[in-house]
C-alpha cells in the first residue's frame, strides 16, 4: 500500500513537472513586449528597458526557467508582473474560495447521485426513465447557463439570495452559505447527472452478478445485499467519474465565479491570462495541477480500499 | 434440434432485427426529436446567409438594445447589431468550432486507440501515459493559457480542446479493441491469413463504430459548452459571432434587456439537449439489440415448443421400494415465463411436477434450454429479472412458496432451502473476504454472535476439506482456486443447516479430477447431514454417482422420471434413450491410423 | 536431428517446445506454459491432446497456429520450420493449417453473415467472388447446413450449428492440418456426438489431419488415433489412443481416467471404490519415493 502510494505520488510529480515545463515554454515563446504592456504606451523606452531588466526578461530561456523552477520547488512563485503581489499569496486565498465551492459540490454530488442512482437502478420502469431524461438534460445544459437562470429566478425575481458577492465564512456562516448556495447548485446539477448515470449503470451491472443471487439464497437481507455488497462493487467506476467531475468542476467554477462575482481563481485566471502575467499563470497551472494530482491519488487509494484486487497487486 | 427447421423458423424474426439502427431511432420519439433538432440546427448553420438580410457585424450605434420587431426580428444588441443575424451566424461558427474539436479528437483518439489496442507494445505504454497526462490537465486552465499564448481565437481554442478531448476516444477505442483483440474470431481471421489492416477494418472498426458515434455526440456537447463558456467570460474572438459571445454581451446588459439572454441560451440548450438525446437513444437501441439476443438464447427452446402445459405425460418408472420418508418439496404443474415487451409470455418451464423426499437426492437432468435451471431458480424464489412463476405450485414443508414475497422468501432461503451455484468464481463477492461472506448469513439467519459465527465458519471450512481454514477465511475470492471456491460455496450452502440444497450444476465448471473430489464431498455431507438435494446437471455420470431419483427434462417439461437405478437400467422415453446413446464413455476407441507406411514412425515421444 | 524434409517425416513435428509468457512488472520471471514438449502428427491422423485447465494443451495448439510465442524448440510443418515465422510468412500458411476454436459463440464475428465469414479466407487467396460463393455453398453442404444459411448472422444459429460453421471455415482452404481447440466442450451431449461424427466423416473423406485438444478423455478416445496427456506444461503420456485412454501407465492419466463418473450407478460405485484405492496406492508410492 505504501509502495503503491509512493509510486502514484512519483508519477504525480513527473506529471506536474511536465505540465509546468510545457506551459513555461509556451508562455515564453508567446512573450511579446510585456514591459511595454505593463507600463503603458506613454512610458519612455528607457523605463521600459529598465522594467524588462528588473523582471529578468532579457535573460535566455534556460536560466530563466531554472530560476523559476528553483523558486517553485521551495514554494516561491515570484511576484505578479502587474500588481507586484507575491503569487503564492495571490493564489492561496483565492484557491480556498474555489476549493470550498468545488468540494461542497463534490460532497453534495456524491450523496445525491448515489441516492438517485441506486434508486433508479432498483426501481427501473417509469421512475427510472424520468430520472434518465432529467439526467440527460442535467448533463447536457452547461453549468453557467443554469447559473444564469438561477440568478434570474432566485436572486433577481424572488430575491431569496443576493445575486452577486461573496461573504467570508469567518465573517458570517449564514452569509457564506447564502453566497455559495446558488453557485454550488449550478455546479452540482451536471455533476449529479453524470455520476448518477454511472452509479445507476454499475449498480444494475452489479445486481446482475451471480454472487448477488448467491447472497440472496443465503438469506441475506436485501438492503444489506444492495448497500453493502452491490454498492461497494459499483463504487469503483462511480469514483472514477467523480474524479473526472472534480477536474471538470475546477473549469466550471472559473465561469460560475464570474457570474456570481466570487473572488476565487476564476477572475484572477481570466485577468492573468489576458494580460500575459507569466508568474501568476504559472502559479495557477501548478496549483491546479497539484490539486488534480492529489485528487487522483485520493481516488486511487479509495479504489484500492473498495477493490482488494487493486490493493494486493 | 433439427437444423433446417430451426433456421427457417427464425427468419422472420431476423428481418426485423437487422433493420437499420437509424430507422429504429426515428421510430422512437426521443430519437426522432433529437434527429430533427440536429438537422434543423445544421440547416440553420449551412444556410445562415439565406436566413437574414442583415449583416451580423454591422453596428448601428443609434439603435442599440432595440426591442424585437421591425427591421430587427429579435432586436439589436448593446452595439446595435441585429440579434437574429448574429444568432444564425453564431450557430454556424459555434457548430463549426465544436465540429473541429470533435472531429480532431475523434481522429487522434480512434487512430491511436486502434494502433495501441491492436499492436500493444511501446506505443500502448506511451499512449497510456499521454492519456493520463492529458486527462489530468484541467481543460479550462489549458484553454486560458492557450489564450495567453496565441490570443483569442476560436479555431485555436477548439484545436487545443480537440487534443484535450482525444483521450475520451482513445480510451473507448482502446478498450473495445483490447476486448475484440482477444476474441476468437480475430484469431481465426489471423489463422485464415487475413492481413492486419483488413482485420482492423472488418472486425474491429465495426465494433467501435457505434460507441464512437455516441462518444462524438457527447464530446460535441462538451465542446459547445466549453466554447460558450469561454465566449461568455469574454475569451473568444470578438470578430466572430458565437453563442458564447452573444451571452457575454447579453449578460452585461442583463438589467436593461434580459430577453437578450434567452436567444443564445436557448440555442445552446437546444443543441446540447439534441445531441445528448441522440447519444442516449442510440445507446438504448444498441442495448436493446444486445438484450434481445441474450434473452432469446434462454427462451428459444421453449418458444419453439408448444406454449401451453399440455403435452404427453412423463414416463413414470415404478418405485423399487416404498419410501416412508415424508415429502419435503412438491412442485406441481409449474410454469415459468418471462414477460415480453409486447405483453406475451415466453415460457421456459411448461408444467413441471416433481417431488423431493426428505434426505433424498433428486437429479434433474437435461440439455441447455431444457428449463432445468429455471425450475431450480423458481423453487429458490430467485428467478432472474423479468421471470415469474406463471402457474402451478411449489409446496415446501406444507408452505406454498410461489406466492411469497421476496422478503418472506428471505426467511426460508439459507435456513430451509439453500443453493450451490455452478460457477464458483463468479458466485463470491470479489470485494469481501471469504470469511465475512460466510459469517454474514450465519449471523443473520441463526442469530449467532460474531465470535460464534466465526467459529462456525471455520468449522465449516474444515468440514468441506479445506486444508487451512484460517487462511481461507482471511482470503479474498481471487486468491483461491476454483475447486477451493466451490468448497467455500458448499460450506456456505450448509452453513445454516438447510433441509433442502439446490445444486445447480455444481461440478460443471471444474476440472474432472476436482469434480471427482467435489462429488465425494457432496456425497459425504449429504449422508452425514441427511439433507435432501435437488441436483441439476447435464451429466449422467454425476447422476449415477449421487442421485436416488432422476427426472429428465426436455423443452421445459419432464419426459421421464423414476428411481435412478431403474432409469439407468432401462430408459423408455425416446429422448432419454437418445441421450444415453450419445454418451461416449464406453464407446470403442478409434484405434491406430491405418496407413501402413506411417506405422514405423516414432510413437513414443513421451518423456 | 536431420533438418532436411525426409519423406517419412510426419506432417507436423514439435520438438522440445518451450512457450513463455512475460509477466507484467520489472524483473519478474516469465510464466512457462510449455516446458519442452514434443509431439508429431502424421498426414490424415488425429492426435488427441488431453489435459486439465492450465496444463498447456491450448497453448500448444496456439503455438502451432502461430498465436503463441515460441521461446525455445522447434515446430516443423512438412519439414519447414514454422515456429518463428513473421506475420507475413505465417499468412501464407493459411491454406495448410487451420483452426476450430472452443467457443462457438465468440469464434464467429457476430456482425458478419455466414457467407462473409466463410468467404474471408477465400478472398485472401484472391478467389473471385462468384467462385467463392459457390465454394461457400459447397462447404455448408459439407458440414450439413442448408445453403440458405449463408445470408444469415451467427446469432441465428445454435451452438452446434455455429460449430459446424466454424468447421466449414476451417475447411475453406482445404488445409492439411486442423488444430481443434476443445471444439465440442461447449456443446450439449447429443450435439457433441453429432459434431464428433462430422469431424470423423470429414477426416475420412478428405484425409485432413487433426491436432485435437480436449479436457475430456472420452471425447479424445472416440476420435483420436493417438493420444498425448498433458500435465503442468509437459506431456506425461503419449501413445496409442486405445491404450492411453483405457489402460494408462502414468499416475496422472490414471487419476484422470478414474475421476470421470460412469453413467451407471453400480459401475460408478465400483469406479469410486477403485479410485479411492488407486489414490491411496499412489500416495503410498509417493511417500516411499520421498523417503528413498
Amino acid at each position: 500500500m505504501v509502495r503503491f502510494t509512493l509510486r502514484r505520488l512519483g508519477a504525480g510529480v513527473v506529471l506536474l513537472f511536465a505540465i509546468s515545463t510545457i506551459a513555461y515554454l509556451l508562455l515564453y515563446l508567446s512573450g511579446g513586449d510585456i514591459a511595454r504592456t505593463i507600463l503603458g504606451q506613454s512610458a519612455s523606452q528607457e523605463t521600459v528597458d529598465l522594467k524588462a531588466e528588473e523582471l529578468g526578461l532579457n535573460e535566455p530561456l534556460i536560466p530563466r526557467y531554472l530560476g523559476w523552477l528553483k523558486g517553485a520547488v521551495t514554494g516561491d512563485f515570484g511576484r505578479s508582473w502587474f500588481s507586484s503581489q507575491p503569487v503564492t499569496e495571490l493564489i492561496s486565498s483565492r484557491l480556498a474560495v474555489t476549493l470550498s465551492l468545488v468540494i461542497g459540490t463534490i460532497i453534495i454530488t456524491a450523496i445525491v447521485a448515489v441516492a438517485i442512482g441506486v434508486w433508479a437502478a432498483r426501481k427501473r420502469g417509469a421512475a427510472d426513465r424520468v430520472i434518465q431524461v432529467l439526467s440527460i438534460l442535467g448533463f447536457a445544459i452547461p453549468s453557467f447557463l443554469i447559473a444564469i437562470a438561477l440568478v434570474n429566478v432566485f436572486a433577481l425575481n424572488l430575491g431569496w439570495f443576493k445575486p452577486t458577492g461573496y461573504v467570508q465564512i469567518g465573517t458570517s456562516v449564514t452569509g457564506w452559505l447564502g453566497s455559495v448556495t446558488l453557485p454550488i447548485i449550478a455546479l452540482s446539477i451536471g455533476a449529479v447527472a453524470a455520476v448518477a448515470q454511472q452509479v445507476r449503470g454499475s449498480v444494475i451491472d452489479a445486481l446482475r452478478q451471480d454472487w448477488v443471487r448467491t447472497l440472496r439464497s443465503r438469506g441475506v437481507r436485501e438492503n444489506k445485499v444492495v448497500y453493502k455488497h452491490v454498492l461497494r462493487n459499483a463504487g469503483g467506476p462511480a469514483l472514477a467519474v467523480l474524479a473526472l467531475q472534480f477536474v471538470g468542476l475546477l473549469g466550471g467554477a472559473v465561469i460560475v465565479e464570474q457570474i456570481f462575482a466570487i473572488p476565487g481563481l476564476g477572475p484572477i485566471s481570466i485577468l492573468a491570462t489576458s494580460q500575459g502575467d507569466l508568474p501568476v499563470v504559472m502559479g495557477l497551472v501548478v496549483a491546479i495541477g497539484l490539486i488534480v494530482v492529489l485528487v487522483n491519488l485520493v481516488i486511487d487509494l479509495l479504489q484500492g480500499f473498495l477493490n482488494p484486487k487493486v490493493r494486493l497487486s | 434440434m433439427s437444423n433446417a427447421a430451426e433456421v427457417s423458423l427464425e427468419t422472420a424474426e431476423n428481418a426485423g432485427r437487422r433493420s437499420h439502427l437509424v430507422r429504429r431511432m426515428l421510430k422512437n420519439p426521443t430519437g426522432l426529436f433529437a434527429i430533427i433538432s440536429i438537422v434543423v440546427i445544421l440547416l440553420v448553420a449551412i444556410f445562415a446567409p439565406l436566413l437574414t438580410s442583415q449583416d451580423p457585424d454591422y453596428a448601428d450605434i443609434r439603435n442599440i438594445l432595440a426591442s424585437p420587431g421591425g427591421d430587427h426580428l429579435l432586436g439589436t444588441d448593446s452595439a446595435g447589431r441585429d440579434v437574429w443575424a448574429r444568432l444564425v451566424f453564431a450557430t454556424r461558427y459555434s457548430l463549426m468550432g465544436a465540429a473541429l474539436a470533435t472531429v480532431l479528437s475523434a481522429i487522434i483518439g480512434v487512430t491511436s486507440g486502434l494502433v495501441a489496442g491492436y499492436y500493444g507494445r511501446w506505443f500502448e505504454s506511451l499512449a497510456a501515459w499521454l492519456t493520463s497526462l492529458i486527462m489530468a490537465l484541467p481543460g479550462i486552465v489549458v484553454l486560458l493559457a492557450t489564450r495567453a499564448v496565441i490570443g483569442p481565437t476560436l479555431w485555436g481554442a477548439m484545436t487545443v480542446f480537440g487534443i484535450l478531448l482525444a483521450p475520451a476516444f482513445y480510451r473507448l477505442t482502446h478498450a473495445a479493441v483490447v476486448g475484440v483483440r482477444g476474441e476468437l474470431y480475430v484469431d481465426a481471421a489471423r489463422v485464415a491469413g487475413v492481413k492486419d489492416a483488413s482485420i482492423i477494418g472488418r472486425h474491429i472498426l465495426a465494433v467501435v463504430r457505434a460507441p464512437v458515434i455516441i462518444q462524438a455526440a457527447t464530446v460535441t456537447i462538451i465542446a459547445i459548452a466549453i466554447q460558450a463558456g469561454l465566449g461568455f467570460i469574454g475569451m473568444s474572438d470578438p470578430n466572430i459571432p458565437t453563442w458564447g459571445g452573444m451571452l457575454n454581451d447579453a449578460f452585461s446588459r442583463m438589467y436593461q434587456q434580459p430577453v437578450l439572454l434567452i436567444w443564445p441560451s436557448a440555442m445552446i440548450a437546444l443543441a446540447s439537449v439534441a445531441f445528448a438525446l441522440f447519444a442516449s437513444s442510440l445507446r438504448d437501441e444498441l442495448e436493446r439489440s444486445g438484450g434481445a439476443k441474450k434473452l432469446k438464447g434462454k427462451a428459444k427452446a421453449a418458444a419453439a415448443a408448444a406454449v401451453d402445459t399440455s403435452g404427453e405425460p412423463p414416463v413414470v418408472h415404478a418405485e423399487l421400494e416404498e419410501s416412508d420418508a415424508p415429502v419435503l418439496l412438491e412442485v406441481s404443474d409449474l410454469v415459468v415465463g418471462y414477460d415480453q415487451p409486447d405483453g406475451s409470455l415466453t415460457q421456459v418451464v411448461n408444467g413441471v411436477s416433481l417431488a423431493v423426499r426428505k434426505g433424498e437426492v433428486h437429479g434433474l437432468i437435461g440439455e441447455s434450454g431444457s428449463g432445468k435451471t429455471q425450475t431450480a431458480f423458481s423453487i429458490l424464489g430467485l428467478l432472474p429479472e423479468g421471470g415469474r412463476v406463471a402457474a402451478g405450485s411449489i409446496v415446501f414443508e406444507g408452505d406454498e412458496l410461489s406466492e411469497k414475497s421476496p422478503k418472506a422468501m428471505r426467511r426460508i432461503q439459507g435456513k430451509k432451502i439453500s443453493y450451490i451455484p455452478q460457477e464458483p468464481m463468479s458466485n463470491l463477492d470479489p470485494s469481501f473476504t471469504i470469511g465475512s461472506q460466510l459469517v454474514e448469513p450465519i449471523r443473520e439467519t441463526l442469530g449467532l454472535s460474531a465470535k460464534d459465527a466465526k467459529d462456525r465458519a471455520l468449522d465449516l471450512l474444515a468440514k468441506v476439506g479445506l486444508p487451512d481454514p484460517e487462511k481461507t477465511f482471511r482470503s479474498y475470492p481471487h486468491e483461491v482456486s476454483g475447486g477451493q471456491a466451490q468448497r467455500v460455496l458448499i460450506a456456505g450452502a450448509i452453513s445454516c443447516e438447510p433441509d433442502l440444497v439446490i445444486a445447480d450444476e455444481p461440478t460443471t465448471a471444474l476440472d474432472v479430477t476436482v469434480q471427482a473430489e467435489i462429488l465425494d464431498l457432496l456425497r459425504g455431507l449429504q449422508k452425514e447431514l441427511d439433507v435432501a438435494v435437488l441436483m441439476v446437471t447435464h451429466n449422467f455420470g454425476v447422476v449415477a454417482d449421487l442421485c436416488d431419483r432422476v427426472s429428465v427434462m426436455q423443452n421445459g417439461r419432464i419426459v421421464e422420471t423414476g428411481p435412478a437405478r431403474s432409469i439407468f437400467a432401462g430408459p423408455r422415453h425416446p429422448y432419454t434413450k437418445s441421450l444415453f446413446d450419445a454418451i461416449l464413455e464406453d464407446g470403442a476407441a478409434r484405434g491406430p491410423l491405418a496407413h501402413a507406411a506411417d506405422r514405423n514412425t516414432n510413437a513414443g515421444g513421451a518423456k | 536431428m536431420n533438418a532436411t524434409p525426409a519423406a517419412s517425416e510426419p506432417l507436423l513435428v514439435v520438438e522440445d517446445l518451450v512457450v513463455e509468457y512475460p509477466i507484467k512488472g520489472v524483473g519478474r520471471k516469465p510464466f512457462r506454459a510449455l516446458k519442452g514438449v514434443s509431439i508429431d502428427v502424421r498426414a490424415g491422423e488425429c492426435v488427441g491432446l488431453v489435459g486439465e485447465s492450465g496444463s498447456g494443451k491450448t497453448t500448444l495448439g496456439r503455438a502451432v497456429l502461430g498465436l503463441a510465442p515460441v521461446t525455445e524448440g522447434s515446430i516443423r510443418f512438412k519439414g519447414q520450420e514454422i515456429g518463428q515465422l513473421s506475420r507475413k510468412a505465417r499468412r501464407s500458411l493459411s491454406d495448410q493449417i487451420q483452426v476450430v476454436f472452443q467457443d462457438p459463440y465468440t469464434s464467429l464475428n457476430p456482425s458478419l453473415t455466414i457467407e462473409q465469414t466463410l468467404a474471408e479466407p477465400l478472398r485472401v487467396k484472391n478467389i473471385p467472388s462468384a467462385e467463392a460463393s459457390k465454394r461457400v455453398r459447397k462447404l455448408l453442404d459439407q458440414v450439413g447446413l442448408p445453403s440458405d444459411a449463408a445470408q444469415r448472422l451467427p446469432r441465428e444459429f445454435s451452438g452446434g450449428q455455429r460449430q459446424r460453421i466454424a468447421i466449414a471455415r476451417a475447411l475453406a482452404l482445404e488445409p492439411e492440418l486442423i488444430v481443434c481447440d476443445e471444439p465440442v466442450s461447449a456443446l450439449d451431449l447429443s450435439t457433441q456426438a453429432r459434431v464428433l461424427d462430422l469431424f470423423k466423416g470429414i477426416q475420412e473423406a478428405t484425409g485432413v489431419a487433426y491436432l485435437f485438444v480436449s479436457h475430456d478423455l472420452a471425447v479424445v478416445r472416440h476420435l483420436s488415433h493417438r493420444v498425448a496427456v498433458m500435465y503442468h506444461g509437459e506431456i506425461v503420456e503419449y501413445g496409442d489412443g486405445d491404450k492411453v485412454t483405457s489402460d494408462p501407465e502414468h499416475p496422472y492419466t490414471q487419476r484422470l481416467l478414474m475421476a470421470a463418473p460412469v453413467a451407471d450407478p453400480d459401475r460408478q460405485a465400483q469406479r469410486r471404490a477403485d479410485r479411492t484405492r488407486m489414490l491411496e496406492a499412489q500416495r503410498q508410492a509417493d511417500l516411499q519415493a520421498g523417503a528413498a
